[in-house]
């Protein structure tokens, strides 16, 4: 699995004594408990690394460091990162080393006292296993200049290396930040220096990395935030781009480069790279008139609920999904009641009540729910160890609502819907088992036997899946899995489950669920003892729709294939110059994070969780603007971390070949000679009977036809997936960031492909050079040529991907495969057709006869049930009947 | 045949099939069903406190046992066993007030473990090869002994490294490698590495280093925590001649966090379960057939290069597991892109 490669590692600071006064206080004064869940938090809040540092004048820092070390080691939610093990004194860096059992890494050695020393410790650090900070500090003293900077780098660098076979990748340097804008004159370049500095080591010293203690430079400002916060940004954004990818960062204190102030990132950035000449006064005398202005996000909260009683605290973190103190709350609530259980079903389900019913009212939405949904499974999460030792010695097993097994269908690999009614489910005190995604019918039922499971809930994403949910369905019937199946999913539909999967299954109801805020209501009654009645209403209501489709179908008349096609689209192709591709054959791409985020369209966001409205009015909507404002800032920072921490890793391939229209079909040709057909893209036709002359489409009959010279283009994007970070957020029962991830991977794949397809207009294909849209003109579909996915509505066979993919090497070229069932992994991607006809537009086929699909199955190779299958969700007839259409 | 000539005829072997390692010692010695009298032997007939259980004192009190177990799984197709001296440390032999006889235990296991590995090459012209076992002792520095002084430790890293000094020392005339091995606790490990590489600086001699780390259950973490991969960052600075995972797991259990090592590691691996999980009467009895057919598997699906057992296996075992992989290829270490990989519990990565 790919693993998250960072660009940048935040080193947190906050446990060295010598950059933290409270930590320097609990550290002088004993409080090592306190100074341990100091760690701790700043692992929670992202630190990447933790730097330890007890240098401090009247302490034993040789004890000071064992012993800190040797308490985090028993404290997992700290050891889980690796130590940055700091001192000035060697024999405090050994002491840490003794006590880590992870890689850690030394911060620092240098040729400071000699290459005889240096040597020794690098040796050192070898048979210790770690890695090594080099400061650029030599005999002479510490380096100033960039020239200086890199002489003593590059000089460290041959010792490490090629003298004692030191890693390069364990090399970090630190190439000295210095304070600017101090009013020597001297200093006004140190910023510059290391930056130049950073860039010459990492072109030059292959493998190592570059750090620094950020904070120095803006040390003349101290006591002004606003500037020192900008300052920092400003560095940094230079430095990273020099190749500095590593830094004692506070990121609470760090603002987006785009978001300074214009005037102060100027005045900053001319201090910073040494612009001109009066820079420091020109920021000295601006700087006024930010100090004290709000220091960014960190508002003062209010934090009057903390004294009330425990059982209300409680209650108010559920309602507001606040997660920092309820596992310290249910640990009191705990030692207060008789039984861990007490306070699950006191003040817990209390606190979830009070959600439910405001998500039941509409006051509060999904988002708010998952966040208090987190804070409920952290505090179950701490109530577990001591049932269990309360089970072990009672027996006693708890009581649950019910037990639902849910899964994505064998085959896809969509998750995020079938997550947020595991979530609503599970507030609302459930079992949920939750067996992922691509589960095979068997494991599926295995599970609902074993577990003793009180309903099995199905989800899917694409048309394929909806087949296996009606294997699925036959199954239980078959083997007399006789508890109620939940159908839910984008691709599934009331029509769907009647028409498909409710005839499939007699042993127990079938119950399609529209979104997660219904899903509660229909388990509930599902389980209680109104059971059978409802079960008796749904299954009237599915043989309605089942009517109803039958008389809408017969109603809807439908013209045979041939006729249809009589009235394909045409135009005057003699007077039409199809646009040649300025890069033909196969390209692969690397879309940069940071340019995908102007592409996203951020209104399917807001659907993903339920806020049904338009990006941006949905904010102003008087019921779902605030729910939706802090979802969209919680999704900015996400965003933010994904780009800067490079989350994920967005591929592309692009291709186009010379093509024609042949009927239907298009034909693909090796070359522009057009003499040998490489594949076909096999298209399906409308056959609706219309009121008016309109044609009657396929999607090819955009392409020109043979004798002229027109070209297709083939797609295939995805933002990548990170599969460590995701089981990370479901150690931590962060369900809401997980959903959010995955919500925010599948925008970026959108917009990659909007990127992509914008690239391919103005220079892949080329032909529209000089277009210049915006975001929204983009969204609503201004340009020119169309870019349509197999499996949608305008060709809904999705195994036309295999062609596609083919032709692409998808797999190899971007690493997206395909599932049997044609799911797409990683499941953030989007595929593709490029057509370019300035007429083209997307369309739905819509229902389609047996005639249509016996020609397609001929042509395919298929057999007619195969064809069938393929494309269930469009027949308009019953196969296998007699006299369908 | 010297050892460095042993270890390149075995790294070829080892280019070409899957090599074998030994079973249990433990269970083939509590086979012998010997009494406090038998672990005595004529030298410890008047040792203060008592010492049945002691197993690595076989080596001075019974050593043709021993011998004779070495033997018996060279013959069942082992190409390495380990010498009888998984407790051969101060530390550990405290417990019997043995601490001052740990480095002759540690010197005559290797020599035993070499006598037989040298006879039965003698025999057969077969590369027999010695590793010299290293156990975890039975103290832990990453774990507090006092749950209410979390901060802890009944030893320190200097004093574990001292000991395992001691017994390395004491073994290196006699073996071909060395083998930390049931690695519940990294920082042992460490400790014992820091030894290693003392010892390679002071003697001048390279004797190549396996390691094999210990998954407790199924939460795939070692005892202090850490998961196979972050456990495979913190051992590499050794460059061990191989790496895996051995004890508490069967076969079955074990394939995920195997797989996982196998994945990351740029050396070879090696695996050597248990004859299952334990039954309630504390007996193993995963039958010689089931874990080859496990093993077997692994070897076929290019997870592994170098198999062996662990508890409750026996020679029977070995010669099923030598059967069962010899037709499979071996697997190729893992070859990664260059990056800085540290570990806390969990291993972290930075691209280069």
């Amino acid at each position: 699995m790919s693993k998250s490669v960072p660009s940048f590692v935040n080193i947190g600071e906050r446990t060295n004594i010598t950059g933290s006064a409270r930590f320097r206080k609990l550290i002088t004064e004993g409080d090592y408990a306190e100074a341990v869940s100091v760690a701790r938090q700043q692992v929670e809040n992202g630190a990447q690394i933790i730097d330890v540092n007890m240098d401090e004048g009247l302490l034993d820092s040789v004890e000071a460091m064992t012993r800190f070390m040797r308490l985090i080691a028993g404290e997992p939610d700290v050891a889980r990162v690796p130590v940055m093990v700091d001192s000035s004194k060697w024999e405090v860096i050994e002491a840490g080393l003794q006590n880590t059992q992870g890689k850690a890494i030394v911060n620092s050695i240098s040729l400071k006292e000699g290459e005889a020393q240096f040597r020794e410790h690098a040796g050192k650090c070898l048979a210790y296993g770690a890695a090594v900070v080099v400061m650029a500090f030599d005999e002479t003293g510490q380096a100033d200049t960039a020239a200086r900077k890199y002489e003593i780098c590059e000089r460290a660098y041959k010792i490490l290396v090629d003298e004692i076979g030191f890693p390069p990748e364990d090399i970090i340097f630190d190439p000295n930040i210095f304070a600017v804008a101090t009013g020597i004159e001297e200093h006004n370049n140190y910023a510059v220096d290391f930056i130049e500095a950073t860039r010459r080591i990492r072109d030059n010293l292959p493998g190592c990395h570059v750090s620094g203690g950020l904070s120095n430079i803006s040390f003349s400002f101290r006591g002004n935030e606003t500037v020192r916060r900008a300052m920092h940004s400003v560095f940094l954004y230079h430095a990273i781009k020099a190749g500095m990818d590593m830094g004692i960062v506070n990121a609470g204190q760090l603002d987006i480069y785009d978001d300074i102030e214009p005037e102060l990132r100027e005045l900053v950035e001319d201090v910073i790279l040494n612009r001109r000449a009066d820079g420091t006064d020109r920021l000295l005398e601006a700087a006024e008139r930010y100090r004290g202005q709000g220091a960014g996000p960190a508002k003062v909260r209010d934090l009057k609920w903390r004294d009330a009683p425990v059982g209300d605290r409680i209650r108010h973190a559920l309602v507001h999904g606040i997660n920092e103190f309820i596992v310290d709350d249910t640990e009191e609530a705990r030692t207060s009641f008789d039984r861990p259980l007490h306070v699950i079903e006191g003040p817990l389900m209390d606190g979830m009540n009070v959600v439910g019913d405001l998500f039941g009212d509409g006051k509060m939405f999904l988002p708010q729910v998952v966040k208090s949904a987190r804070v409920m499974k952290q505090a179950v999460a701490h109530l577990i160890p001591f049932m269990e030792e309360e089970k072990a010695l009672t027996g006693d097993q708890g009581k649950s609502n019910g037990k639902i097994v849910m899964a994505t269908v064998k085959g896809d690999v969509h998750d995020i819907g079938k997550n947020i009614v595991g979530v609503v489910l599970q507030c609302n005190g459930y079992d949920v088992i939750d067996l992922g995604v691509m589960v095979p019918c068997e494991k599926i039922l295995e599970t609902a036997r074993k577990e003793g499971a009180d309903i099995i809930g199905l989800s899917g994403l694409i048309t394929p899946s909806l087949d296996e949910m009606v294997f699925v369905a036959s199954e239980m019937e078959r083997q007399k899995v006789d508890i109620p199946l939940l159908i839910g999913g984008a691709t599934t539909s009331p029509a769907h489950t009647a028409v498909k999967i409710d005839p499939s299954i007699h042993v127990a109801p079938v119950v399609h669920v529209h979104d997660a805020s219904r899903a509660v209501g229909v388990v509930s009654k599902l389980l209680s003892d109104q059971r059978d009645a409802y079960a008796g209403e749904v299954k009237a209501e599915l043989a309605k729709i089942r009517e109803r489709r039958l008389a809408a179908r017969s109603a809807k008349a439908r013209l045979p294939i041939a006729r249809a096609r009589e009235n394909a689209w045409d135009c005057d192709w003699s007077t039409y110059e199809p646009p040649v591709p300025n890069r033909p054959g196969v390209t692969t791409l690397q879309p940069d994070l940071a340019s995908l985020v102007d592409y996203i369209d951020w209104t399917p966001f807001f659907f993903t969780w339920e806020l049904k409205g338009s990006y941006p009015a949905i904010f102003e909507d008087p019921k779902r603007g605030e729910a939706a404002k802090s979802l969209f800032a919680d999704a900015q920072v996400m965003l933010d971390r994904i780009v800067k921490e490079q989350l994920l890793q967005p591929r592309a391939v692009v291709g186009f070949w010379p093509a024609n229209r042949d009927g239907d079909d298009a034909v693909l040709f090796t070359d522009d000679t057009r003499e040998t057909e490489l594949v076909r893209f096999y298209g399906l036709r409308q056959q609706a009977a219309k009121d008016n002359d309109r044609p009657h489409l396929s999607q090819y009959d955009f392409l020109a036809p043979a004798g002229h010279a027109d070209w297709i283009g083939g797609f295939a994007v995805t933002a990548g997936d990170n599969a460590e970070l995701l089981a990370r957020f479901e150690a931590d029962k962060d369900d809401y960031n997980s959903i959010l991830f995955k919500a925010l991977s599948d925008r970026l794949a959108e917009a990659a492909a909007e990127w992509l397809h914008e690239r391919v207009r103005r220079e892949h294909w080329g032909y529209a050079p000089d277009e210049e849209f915006s975001n929204r003109d983009l969204i609503s579909e201004a340009y020119d040529g169309i870019r349509p996915a197999p499996g949608y509505p305008s060709q809904p066979d999705h195994s036309e991907k295999r062609t596609l993919f083919g032709l692409l090497d998808a797999q190899e070229k971007a690493g997206i495969g395909l599932t049997n069932s044609f799911a797409m992994m990683p499941a953030s991607s989007v595929s593709g057709i490029y057509l370019s006809h300035p007429d083209s537009h997307y369309f739905a086929v819509g229902r389609i006869l047996r005639d249509q699909v016996e020609d397609y199955a001929r042509r395919k190779g298929w057999t007619l049930e195969e064809a069938e299958r393929c494309l269930a969700p469009i027949l308009d007839y019953v196969p296998g009947a007699v006299d369908a259409a | 045949m010297t050892r460095i000539d042993r270890v390149s005829a075995l790294e070829q072997v080892a280019s070409e099939r899957i090599l074998i390692l030994d079973g249990a010692m433990g269970t083939q010695i509590q086979d012998l069903k010997l009494d406090e009298a038998g672990y005595r032997g004529e030298r410890f007939v008047d040792w203060g406190v008592s010492i049945k259980g002691n197993n690595d004192i076989l080596n001075l009190s019974a050593p043709d046992a021993v011998r004779a177990i070495h033997h018996a799984y060279f013959e069942a197709g082992a190409d390495i066993v380990e010498t009888n001296t998984f407790s051969a440390t101060a530390i550990a032999q405290a417990d019997y007030e043995m601490q001052a006889l740990a480095p002759e235990i540690a010197r005559e296991g290797a020599r035993l473990a070499r006598e037989a590995a040298d006879c039965f090459a003698g025999d057969t012209g077969r590369v027999c090869g010695v590793a010299g076992a290293i156990g975890p002792t039975n103290k832990t520095l990453s774990i507090s002994p006092d749950v209410n002084d979390p901060g802890h430790r009944d030893v320190d890293f200097e004093t574990v490294r001292a000991t395992y000094f001691e017994q390395v020392e004491a073994m290196a005339p006699h073996v071909d490698f060395f083998l930390i091995e049931t690695v519940f606790d990294t920082l042992n490990a460490k400790a014992a590495i820091k030894a290693l590489l003392d010892l390679r600086a002071s003697s001048g001699e390279h004797v190549p280093i396996m390691i094999s780390g210990t998954i407790t259950d199924r939460s795939g973490r070692t005892l202090s925590g850490q998961t196979a991969e972050a456990f495979w960052y913190s051992v590499r600075h050794a460059r061990p001649w191989a790496v895996g995972l051995n004890c508490a797991l069967g076969a079955d259990e074990m394939r995920p966090y195997i797989s996982e090592i196998s994945r990351v590691a740029d050396t070879l691996i090696l695996a050597y379960p248990n004859a299952g999980l334990p039954n309630d009467m504390g007996e193993y009895d995963e039958t010689p057939d089931q874990t080859a057919a496990h093993l077997g598997e692994w070897a076929n699906s290019g997870l592994v290069n170098i198999l062996g057992g662990c508890c409750g296996t026996t020679p029977d075992h070995i010669r099923a597991i030598a059967a069962a992989a010899k037709s499979a290829d071996p697997r190729r270490p893992a070859r990664r892109k260059r990056a800085t990989r540290l570990s806390g519990l969990e291993p972290f990565e930075l691209a280069s």
